[in-house]
């Protein structure tokens, strides 16, 4: 990488580290960059959450009615194994390119968020559910006392590899979709003009993003886990 | 008030668990004793709703609260005496704190019930069932794992809580002198 941007032309090909940062630090103090940043994260975040929304009442009924589970696995299992791309194409036909990301997003945190609370709430202790039913506690004690403090752990892991997947999948979607104003716009635009420096930078942001999300989110989960059954 | 069990039976996997059970229950406190692993616990199962039997007729547990102390404590190990019981009652009932302390805990202590030995998780168990709102209790081999004075002690508060409710106690024979019904059956769960 090194020997390539040291040629006189090969920053056209390859940016070295420091014009990939001079770049970036031209773009932070721009109200543009963070109009960027604002509307693709709205979009891939708003994509986690509402997968992860989808994900955790369906495992619920899963759990509870083994054949919810069995009709659910073959959706689940194609989720899993077609790539992204096509769903890009797929989502195309039908959402407006605004709206790819956020799509795309749920889609990918969809598996790992429902399978693992699923296994979660499968391995949770039948015996003290029974105990809880004998005693009528109400479902909302059930869930705070019981089931959160033993399928955090499980959910905790799911949500890792889903922040990550998230930002992965929703800047390829936008990249494919070229919504105006977003990352995955400036990332074609750049790639276009061949503009290294700014492809660089971009993917600089979205990595930072996509850790900084991660970090903050299993913080979140943590506290809850500390919480939850107390 | 009376429950009324009539020919009530339960295999598992074609070995029969409980063959053509009856016995009816005032109120007070009704021993079943059985040899371990003799369906003592089925039965109580079944009559929780726990668990369907194959056959019977069960009455007078319709709209009846049941609380239990089952053949493990099933309390939640993280959380301390107080917490468990806030768990299962939601409030602490007026009276929990003298309960705890003629069973030998204390309301107070903040420590986590995986920290409690054997006898006092078996103590707080029954404290949790004694203290719940029911009309018909279940005790599976409650004074397991107590000394004899504890479990005389703890004999003592389910004899008093039963004077117009019906108890369940399954076991060897707990020697508190209260009316029995012998189990017989196929060897099971």
């Amino acid at each position: 990488m090194a020997l390539a941007a040291a040629y006189p032309h090969g920053a056209l090909l390859l940016a070295s580290p420091v014009s990939a940062a001079a770049r970036l630090l031209e773009l932070l103090p721009s109200a543009a960059f963070w109009r960027t940043v604002l509307f693709s994260s709205a979009r891939i975040l708003g994509g986690f959450f509402l997968g992860c929304t989808l994900a955790v009442p369906l495992a619920a009924a899963g759990a509870a009615w083994p054949a919810a589970a069995d009709l659910l696995a073959p959706a689940v299992a194609a989720v899993k194994a077609v790539p992204v791309a096509s769903f890009v194409i797929l989502a195309l036909v039908w959402l407006d390119g605004r709206s790819l990301a956020l799509f795309i997003s749920a889609l990918m945190v969809f598996p790992p968020v429902y399978l693992n609370v699923l296994a979660g709430l499968r391995a949770a202790d039948r015996k003290l559910a029974e105990m809880a039913a004998v005693f009528h506690v109400p479902l909302g004690r059930r869930i705070w006392g019981l089931y959160l403090p033993q399928v955090l752990p499980y959910f905790r892991s799911a949500a890792a590899l889903g922040a990550g997947l998230c930002w992965k999948a929703g800047a390829a979607a936008e990249v494919i979709g070229i919504p105006a104003g977003s990352i995955g716009e400036r990332l074609y635009t750049a790639k276009i003009y061949l503009q290294t420096p700014d492809l660089f930078a971009w993917t600089a942001v979205i990595a930072g993003l996509s850790v900084l999300f991660e970090r903050v989110l299993l913080l979140a989960v943590d506290r809850l886990a500390e919480r939850a059954g107390r | 008030m009376e429950l009324r069990v009539e020919g009530l039976c339960k295999a598992y996997g074609g070995m029969a668990v409980l063959q053509n059970v009856s016995f009816a229950a005032g109120n007070g406190v009704l021993e079943i004793t059985a040899p371990s692993g003799t369906g003592k616990t089925t039965l109580l199962r079944i009559l929780m709703g726990l668990e369907r039997p194959d056959s019977g007729r069960i009455t007078g547990t319709e709209g009846r609260r049941w609380a239990a102390v089952f053949q493990e404590d099933r309390l939640l190990e993280h959380l301390d005496a107080a917490g468990n019981l806030r768990f299962a009652l939601g409030t602490l009932p007026e009276g929990t704190g003298d309960l705890l302390a003629r069973l030998g805990l204390d309301l107070g202590d903040r420590k986590a019930v995986r920290n409690y030995s054997g006898g006092m998780k078996r103590r707080l168990a029954l404290a949790r069932a004694l203290l719940a709102e029911w009309d018909l209790l279940a005790l599976d081999e409650p004074f397991t794992g107590l000394d004899p004075e504890n479990a005389a002690r703890c004999r003592d508060l389910i004899a008093g809580a039963a004077s117009e409710r019906i108890v369940l106690l399954a076991g060897h024979g707990s020697g508190g002198g209260f009316p029995v019904f012998r189990l017989t059956g196929q060897k099971g769960s």
